[in-house]
């Protein structure tokens, strides 16, 4: 699957859909491919404060468990809660039915670009 | 990084590869939990042709019965036993299947990462044994696992004898797809299975075995879960240097009513080691890995740590082996609190395995 030409991504291999004031954040395709399957997601509480690339929360699969960095400031407003009883979603749909929360930004960082991201990981 | 004879077929089928002990080995092919509920509910193969062969002849039975911890002059022509070579410590070398091939022939299975190891230690032990030969045929020889409940009924029609009187811990000679192979009933999933030894390009007959009804192609991430739900050790998490048979739960394994054997003076001494294995099983879905520290509830100083864990596919609970210590009082039913990166999550102790297949 190719790395969407209309999301951002971070080194961290976080996507980013940039949409008015709210950033909606996932894990890419290759770094789902990397953990496995996974089978626990925790997720950030909705209203609590997001900081650029402090840890908020956690993805788990079988082999190992991943990191997920806010990829920016600002506050959580929607979580992706079906992800509770479904967390194979991620590897399922990591584009899309995948995603994992939404932040209210209050400033953009640097983000690569889906040709950057390409790069980053030999595509 | 060493590749199997297979990795062309693994490339054909899709597989996401890892390192292990050296080796390029597939990982998973599509959904390791999948492949894991394939395994306990039908049958899986798996390529495993990274564990090492090594063959034993001449005064064979005498040597081993000195080399390892048990008496392997004890079982019959075409049985198998699971072992350990120990050093002169007590510390686990490595964990060992050997199967009895002949009056005076042994071939003994070793892990990939011990291969060196347990190669040398061998030849070590030698000089009393002049007539002994050790020969390394971890090249010549892949190795095929075909696990699951409907494996022997999938596997019998394409081989020349009959699977139904070859029993658990057994080997034989068998013809598959027009190949000599050994098929060795044993495994390391917890499941009814058999272990195809294969010279020569194995291609055709992973194909073959493969193409059967409900066979899936199996990689080492379910490997993994399975072996931890069967509550077997795993070398380099479980089992180590610094520990003795003891400390796996596996004393029954040590016959110290051989004269001599290396190892033994130390194991007589010390029956009763500082930390042994633990099961324990958690609830909710966060498992307990590698490395977490084990407490006391409520307590503040550790009582050991886990040595492998997971969110068990088939019980779905967290599951742990953890190496605790013995004079911490625990028991079956006892309540402990692992680590979990900063949260602590309850766990009790458990009778091992945690899973156990239906007869």
């Amino acid at each position: 699957m190719a790395n969407p030409e209309n999301l951002k991504y971070t080194k961290e291999h976080e996507w980013i859909l940039i949409e008015d004031d709210i950033a909606t954040v996932g894990i890419t395709k290759y770094a789902a491919d990397a953990l496995g399957e996974i089978v626990y997601v925790d997720l950030p509480k909705v209203g609590s404060e997001a900081a650029h690339m402090k840890i908020c929360g956690e993805i788990e699969s079988t082999k190992s468990v991943g990191e997920i960095y806010a990829p920016m400031d600002g506050e959580i407003t929607e979580v992706n809660s079906a992800l509770d009883q479904a967390p194979d979603q991620v590897n399922q749909d990591p584009f899309g039915d995948g995603w994992l929360i939404k932040i209210r930004y209050s400033s953009l960082p640097d983000l690569l670009s889906s040709t950057e991201y390409d790069a980053l990981v030999g595509e | 990084m060493l590749n199997t004879l297979l990795k062309a077929e693994h490339d054909k089928l899709g597989a996401s590869f890892t390192e292990f002990g050296g080796w390029e080995m597939p990982v998973r092919y599509g959904s390791d939990i999948d492949e894991h509920h394939s395994v306990r509910t039908d049958c899986g193969l798996f390529d495993i042709s990274h564990m090492a062969e090594i063959r034993v002849t001449g005064q064979a039975e005498e040597f081993l019965d000195y080399a390892l911890i048990s008496k392997l002059s004890e079982i019959e022509n075409g049985r198998a036993k699971y072992t350990m070579i120990c050093d002169d410590q007590g510390g686990i070398i490595d964990d060992l299947i050997v199967y009895r091939l002949d009056d005076d022939e042994f071939m003994i299975v070793a892990n990939a990462g011990n291969q060196h190891q347990v190669f040398e230690a061998l030849n070590n032990r030698l000089a009393d044994f002049p007539e002994t030969k050790v020969v390394d045929e971890s090249g010549m020889w892949s190795l095929i696992a075909m696990q699951g409940p409907k494996t022997k009924e999938l596997l019998g029609p394409l081989v020349d004898v009959d699977l139904t009187v070859l029993k658990y811990y057994s080997i034989a000679a068998a013809v598959l797809d027009g190949k000599d192979v050994f098929l060795a009933r044993t495994g390391y999933t917890g499941e009814d299975g058999f272990e195809i030894f294969v010279s020569g390009d194995p291609s055709g007959i992973w194909q073959l075995l493969l193409a059967q009804e409900g066979v899936s192609a199996c990689g080492l991430a379910c490997r993994e879960t399975l072996r931890l739900e069967a509550g077997m050790p795993l070398y380099g998490h479980e089992l180590n240097k610094d520990l003795t048979p003891f400390a796996a739960n596996l004393g029954k394994v040590i016959r110290f009513d051989k004269p001599d054997f290396v190892g033994k003076q130390a194991l007589e001494a010390n029956k009763r080691p500082e930390q042994r294995l633990f099961g324990l099983q958690g609830e909710g879905r966060r498992a307990a890995r590698a490395d977490y520290e084990i407490f006391l509830p409520g307590e503040t100083e550790s009582i050991g740590k886990v040595t492998s864990g997971v969110l068990s596919p088939t019980l779905q609970v967290p599951i742990a082996l953890a190496l605790l210590d013995t004079n911490a009082g625990l028991e079956i039913g006892s309540e402990v609190e692992a680590d979990v990166r900063g949260t602590r999550v309850l766990y009790r102790v458990v009778e091992l395995p945690f899973y156990k297949r239906g007869r």
